[in-house]
């Protein structure tokens, strides 16, 4: 009984495990993806559950304290198994119309959300880099689906090999923190007394290999690329689920393994914000093609959370998984309508000019975008808006102002490139006169869910804020 | 903490400078003829026929990637056998567990036709 329980603290990871090779071997046997597809998105459904009632439940370690599980951690692994599920729902039809519908997406997006999960829930750091590679692995594979591709090919590549050199900074960082604190665990090196030049290298190469995952600048430049070479609904997935996840396992290194020590890497993550919000902005300006655009938004908007990071609060933890939710939720969207949109293929609608007139063509897919761009610009009464309303409220409180003030203003600069989108949309002439499809009921209907959750939260935040700031109330 | 490394360093000096030494020692004393078949990549093989730069067939790194399989097991499952009696019997299913899983990933490679040789250049797996 006792096994059993300690095996229902990472339900979660094991039917995400699981429902890879279930749907690997499916695929194997039957060669048919739309049964890959359905059995994915049953599993990940019944992850979701199980992360939902831990996350409702005690927190604490099992597993010989190797895993972490409840409040922030399995937070954390609802935020990817959602981003898992509604890029999933997304996919099929995007695959398929573009000719790419091939089972080993599902079993590689599983394999993935698997590493994301272990990276949530790890309280130990070979767990930590064990999820960390598992995730990446699967993501490289990802990123490289469309091998025909030349821009799909180039972005693995770089991918990866960026990729594993961080997880050599990373894996480093480890192994000095080992040598400094003599433990592996993330309790037990707050423990230890010993805050040497060890420790600190140690400290300096870890956040290395997180700056790499969360792309924040200068660690960037894969971003754009891949995020435009990989096919659109992996795309969305990589762009939430694993940044949420290597968030929320920054947050938990930062609060539960280098706690004593925030006055000095609160500086370090002050100057890295900045340069990640204004030059994340700044290039998103110039960009034409909205995947590449989408990219340097969601690396601004790394920088966003990262000023929450370094607020180094309770609030402030609360109000940045509160931004990741809403992250979530808005860029699934805001990537789902382009992947409609690109389904399409006479005309390429990765380019920014060709959605010309397009708002009144499709009027409800115009006021799905709308209401996604919106949100993330940060206007109310979007989700996004209260994320970036608490992590800056929360930045105050710690005495940040002038961080905050820098962060405001390089968010008043992302108000002209989400916008000039939808000026596209609506204001524009439509010259081509192509016939729009009709989305499949799944697809527009996950699209529908995201966009009213985007409103609902943003609308009625109270009960996901109240609850995310009791995670620090009682252990704080 | 560095003292305890310094006979490190001089050996790693020392073989630095005999290498060294010797090879300048070599040229400064050895005889040199060179004739064009000593200068060839074989001096008494076969004449080179193109760069190394080709492009091989995937159906040898599939191979290897098969080879993996196996190799993990081996690497992890000897070192278990040997301390079996330590671990006890609870680390038997963890074992089964591992090899299930790379198990499943040598069935997909066959599923998927890695083991068929006999298809044309150029032709997918089928």
């Amino acid at each position: 009984m006792e096994s059993v329980n300690e095996l229902l603290t990472i339900s979660p990871i094991v039917i995400i495990g699981f429902a890879g090779l279930f749907v690997m071997m499916l695929d194997a046997f039957t060669g048919n993806a739309r049964w890959s597809f359905y059995a994915s998105l049953f599993f990940c459904l019944a992850a979701l559950a199980g992360a939902v009632q831990n996350v409702l439940g005690p927190t604490g370690t099992s597993f010989y304290s190797l895993v972490y599980y409840g409040g922030t951690a399995s937070f954390g692994a609802v935020l990817v198994l959602t981003g898992t599920l509604f890029s999933l729902c997304l996919s099929k039809d995007y695959l398929e119309q573009t000719g790419n519908h091939i089972a080993e997406v599902y079993s590689l997006v599983l394999f993935a959300a698997f590493g994301m999960l272990l990276l949530v829930q790890a309280n130990h750091m070979i767990v930590l880099f064990l999820g960390i590679e598992s995730m990446s692995i699967a993501l490289y594979a990802l990123a490289g689906l469309l091998r025909d591709q030349k821009k799909s090919v180039e972005a693995a590549l770089k991918y990866f090999l960026l990729g594993a050199f961080s997880t050599g900074f990373l894996l480093y960082g480890i192994a000095l923190l080992y040598g400094s604190t003599g433990s592996l665990a993330l309790p037990e090196i707050a423990e230890a007394s010993d805050k040497g030049v060890m420790y600190w290298a140690g400290v300096g190469l870890l956040f290395t290999g997180f700056f790499f995952k969360v792309s924040a600048v200068p660690f960037h430049m894969w971003t754009p690329d891949v995020y435009q070479g990989s096919p659109t609904t992996v795309t969305a997935f990589m762009a939430t689920a694993s940044k949420s996840a290597a968030f929320v396992a920054f947050i938990l290194v930062l609060s539960r393994a280098l706690p004593d020590t925030s006055q000095q890497w609160q500086e370090v993550l002050w100057i890295f914000a900045v340069f990640t919000m204004v030059i994340g902005n700044l290039l998103a300006l110039v960009q034409e093609n909205i995947k590449r655009m989408l990219a340097y938004s969601s690396i601004a908007h790394a920088g966003y959370i990262m000023v929450g990071l370094a607020a180094t609060s309770g609030a402030a933890y609360s109000a940045v998984l509160y931004y990741l939710f809403a992250y979530t939720l808005m860029n699934v969207g805001a990537f789902g309508v382009v992947a409609y949109y690109e389904c399409h293929k006479n005309c390429d609608f990765t380019e920014i000019k060709n959605y010309a007139g397009l708002g009144f063509k499709k009027p409800i897919m115009g006021i799905l975008m709308s209401v996604f761009l919106f949100s993330m610009v940060g206007i109310p009464p979007f989700a996004g808006f209260i994320g970036k309303y608490r992590v800056f409220a929360a930045a105050i409180d710690e005495g940040l102002i002038s961080l905050v003030i820098i962060g405001v203003l390089a968010s008043a600069i992302s108000v002209y490139y989400y916008l000039s989108v939808l000026v596209y949309l609506y204001m524009k002439e439509d010259e081509t006169g192509m016939v729009m499809k009709r989305p499949s009921t799944l697809y527009s209907l996950a699209l529908i869910i995201l966009a009213l959750l985007t409103i609902y939260f943003g609308v009625h935040p109270g009960l996901l804020t109240d609850f995310l700031g009791s995670f620090y109330s009682v252990t704080w | 903490m560095l003292e305890q490394y310094i006979p490190i360093f001089i050996l790693i000096a020392l073989a630095v400078l005999i290498a060294v030494a010797f090879i300048i020692l070599s040229y400064l004393l050895g005889p040199a003829r060179p004739n064009k078949p000593k200068l060839g990549p074989y001096e008494s093989g076969m004449d080179p026929i193109g760069q190394a730069k080709e492009r091989y067939s995937v159906g040898f790194y599939i191979i290897a990637m098969e080879f993996i399989v196996f190799d993990l097991e081996v690497v992890f499952i000897y070192p278990w056998a040997v301390r079996y009696q330590e671990f006890g019997p609870g680390t038997l299913w963890a074992m089964v567990l591992f090899i299930t899983i790379l198990l499943l990933g040598l069935v997909y490679t066959l599923k998927k036709g890695s083991f068929k040789w006999d298809m044309l250049p150029g032709s997918p797996a089928k």
